[in-house]
């Protein structure tokens, strides 16, 4: 059996209601479990980049990129392995005041992982940690027995190592548009 | 800007719709729609509207004539039930890619999302089904919306598309100036065929020994039977047919060689696992056509010429994808591949087919048994048109048996419900066939079962006085499913026997013509009196409750097992 290996996966599409609707169907359709997920404008104004990470064989997700792509308001989608991506995630932990004056543990926690104390006031604080999967599931390892009020994720934010040439597809479009003419 | 040059938005859909060159439409008024309605009954001498009885009978209708007619359909309705009464046909379209837009009205854009009266959301149910779909919510963006959707439903790989417009989009006034669309940025409809992979394809062709084409709607879709016809009988290539493609090549050309898949013919299947090379045209590898993928022309290269990247390797991995419009790709490929003929190789499908005559086609065309047999019945009607008749078939055995010995000699000469296998597609889908098609008979060969499901267009082909005609082969059985109980659920016939009213006094309670056959004798000249008739028409054929279709595929075996009996 091929191996499922975790790809990320970068949509570029026009900026439409209901898109992110035709791109979750075709993961349901094949009962792909999506781990993450995010979207914003990338670097073209009013394109918009999803970034998907998903577990499943390279042989299955050649078939979704395809069927992603097909989709009339997605101007181009790529997938990647970890590898090839340089990606991150930000985690923020909420923790009772006193507890960040009462355990010395936690100053050095924060201080070893490199996270960040966004805000402080009587009742708690919030810490953020941006890095990879492993980082923010130590520091969440770390301060859950002092006691978490709450602990919240982001998706995966990437880029990739090659050049993905989404602006040259868009000024393609504009030059046989202007040849039309 | 002059106030008085603004339309309303419900005038600026039919307006559109003419600028599309539509001048028929299939639909069903309600609530959210009327303001359209209205507009439909100022532009009736422009655009006519088809009131069918049921909105699912305006799509499959819609879907009928744009398989007849090569343009793009068009279905109407309102919201709510409306809308959602669409959806099996628009899944219909998005399977078999045919073009149609479907228009719903919608609640007004500021009760969306309340729950409002017969408000739906048609847009979230309907969009994996959809090539594309949108919602309107202010009238300025209806030209622009219609002309995309126009274009979208027709280019590339067609499909069907739905453009929900709210109340309010629908009475709100705007200034109409219409243009057509020409290209998406985010959407290559036609990717550029790559030369080297026809280079690649042209060797294969010309070094192969025992080389089968199968091709598929993609020919008819890309209007490229010319082009089809010159590569294979230059290349002397034996081709057989997917269901969807039939027709593309007359049922008589030398070089065809009958269908692929499941009840398709013994040897194109049976050679699908001893051919060297399999050149696969505007087809998409179906399970009913592959059978077991893992043991599916394993020992063969495979061209693939396909429109849809999406499709390519998809269930079949392939050696030289051509992706692109068939109808360039293959003209390249003709100019490249030398001409050859395959005698023996040609010699090892006759003897097939011999087998299976014996075996099959001679019991189902000439029986000897006292019931009619469906086969029988087909033929008859091969008789009287001449092979000259569109036939839309249903969905179940008759659809097997009418697809397998009608002749046809035009292409778009065979209409039926393939990859979704809709049940009561026919009735209302030889409506838009005969609409879209006018000068062409068109015969409805269908089911008592499905017939069943739309049996309600009846009306319609009375209140439009369409000269339709309809077979109905009645077994009194939904014969596929009985037939797979029977094979393979030992003869447990759950809720497969239907007890059937007279077909007969509900065409007449319709005003149409109509009688029933129940024996041989009287078959022909009843099938004579049907085609020679200028008025719609049903004849029911009472035909024997358990006869079987083979040659058969069982689901999940190799298209090489492909049984006889």
């Amino acid at each position: 059996m091929e191996k499922k290996i975790q790809f990320t996966v970068s949509i570029y599409t026009e900026n439409n209601i209901g898109l992110l609707n035709r791109i979750s169907t075709i993961f349901l359709k094949r009962h792909i479990n999506i781990e993450s997920f995010t979207t914003s404008e990338c670097e073209i104004e009013n394109v918009f980049r999803f970034i998907i990470v998903v577990e499943m064989t390279e042989s299955g997700i050649e078939k979704v990129i395809k069927q992603i792509e097909k989709q009339v308001d997605v101007i181009k989608a790529f997938y990647h392995t970890d590898e090839e991506t340089i990606f991150q995630e930000t985690a923020l932990y909420k923790v009772k005041s006193n507890s960040l004056f009462e355990e010395r543990h936690i100053q050095n926690f924060i201080k070893e992982s490199n996270a960040r104390i966004i805000t402080v006031n009587p009742k708690f604080f919030v810490i953020e940690k941006t890095g990879f999967r492993h980082e923010t599931d130590k520091l969440y390892n770390d301060l859950a027995p002092y006691g978490l009020l709450q602990f919240t994720r982001s998706g995966r934010i990437a880029v990739t190592k090659s050049k993905m040439g989404i602006s040259e597809i868009i000024d393609k479009f504009k030059n046989q548009k202007k040849k039309k003419k | 800007m002059k106030k008085n040059n603004k339309i309303s938005g419900a005038e600026a859909v039919i307006k559109s719709l003419i600028k599309e060159d539509v001048d028929l439409v299939y639909g069903y008024p309600g609530g959210a729609i009327m303001p359209v309605y209205d507009e439909f009954f100022k532009f009736q001498n422009k655009v006519h509207h088809v009131l069918t009885r049921h909105e699912q009978g305006a799509v499959h209708a819609a879907q009928g004539y744009a398989r007849s007619s090569g343009r793009v359909g068009v279905a109407i309705a309102t919201s709510g039930p409306g809308a959602t009464n669409l959806v099996t046909g628009i899944a219909d379209a998005q399977i078999d890619s045919t073009p149609i837009v479907c228009i719903t009205g919608q609640v007004p854009a500021h009760l969306l999302g309340s729950d409002a009266f017969q408000e739906t959301d048609i847009i979230g149910i309907s969009m994996p089904v959809t090539k594309w779909s949108y919602q309107i919510t202010t009238a300025s963006e209806v030209p622009d919306v219609i002309a995309k959707a126009f274009y979208i439903a027709k280019s590339g790989r067609p499909g069907p598309v739905l453009i929900d417009i709210t109340k309010n989009a629908q009475f709100e006034m705007l200034e109409f100036k219409y243009k057509k669309c020409v290209g998406i940025r985010s959407y290559s409809p036609i990717p550029r065929i790559d030369k080297n992979k026809i280079l690649e394809a042209a060797n294969l062709i010309d070094s192969a020994k025992k080389p089968l084409i199968v091709w598929g709607q993609g020919v008819i879709l890309g209007n490229a039977e010319k082009e089809f016809k010159s590569f294979v009988e230059k290349s002397g290539i034996p081709a057989a047919w997917t269901i969807l493609g039939a027709s593309a090549l007359p049922t008589s050309h030398e070089l065809n060689v009958g269908m692929v898949g499941m009840h398709g013919n013994y040897g194109p299947n049976i050679l699908t696992n001893k051919c060297d090379l399999l050149i696969a045209i505007g087809m998409r590898f179906d399970d009913r056509v592959t059978g077991d993928t893992k043991t599916y022309a394993k020992q063969a290269k495979i061209i693939h010429l396909e429109i849809d990247p999406a499709e390519v390797n998809k269930n079949i991995k392939v050696d030289i994808p051509i992706i692109g419009n068939c109808k360039e790709s293959l003209r390249m490929l003709s100019k490249n591949i030398k001409t050859k003929s395959y005698k023996n190789w040609l010699k090892t499908f006759d003897e097939l087919m011999k087998k299976e005559f014996n075996k099959v086609i001679k019991n189902d065309l000439r029986p000897k048994k006292k019931g009619l047999t469906m086969g029988e019945s087909i033929i008859a009607i091969n008789k009287f048109t001449k092979g000259k008749a569109i036939i839309v078939s249903d969905v179940g055995q008759h659809q097997m048996v009418a697809c397998r010995y009608a002749n046809f000699i035009d292409s778009k000469s065979n209409i039926t419900s393939g990859g979704l296998g809709t049940m009561g597609f026919a009735l209302p889908a030889a409506i838009g066939a005969k609409m879209g098609a006018p000068e062409r008979e068109v015969v409805a060969v269908i089911g008592d079962g499905g017939y069943q499901m739309t049996i309600q267009e009846l009306g319609t082909i009375f209140q439009q006085q369409l000269p339709v005609k309809i077979v109905i082969l009645n077994n009194d059985f939904l014969g596929m499913v009985r037939q797979w109980q029977q094979l393979f659920f030992d003869k447990r016939y759950a809720s497969t026997e239907m007890v059937n009213p007279d077909f007969v006094s509900i065409a007449k309670a319709y005003f149409l013509d109509s009688e029933r056959v129940e024996n041989r004798l009287d078959l022909e000249p009843a099938v004579k009196r049907m085609i020679e008739s200028k008025k719609p028409y049903v004849l029911e054929i009472c035909v024997e409750k358990e006869d079987n279709v083979f040659p058969m595929i069982p689901s999940g075996a190799s298209v090489s097992d492909i049984r006889l009996e």
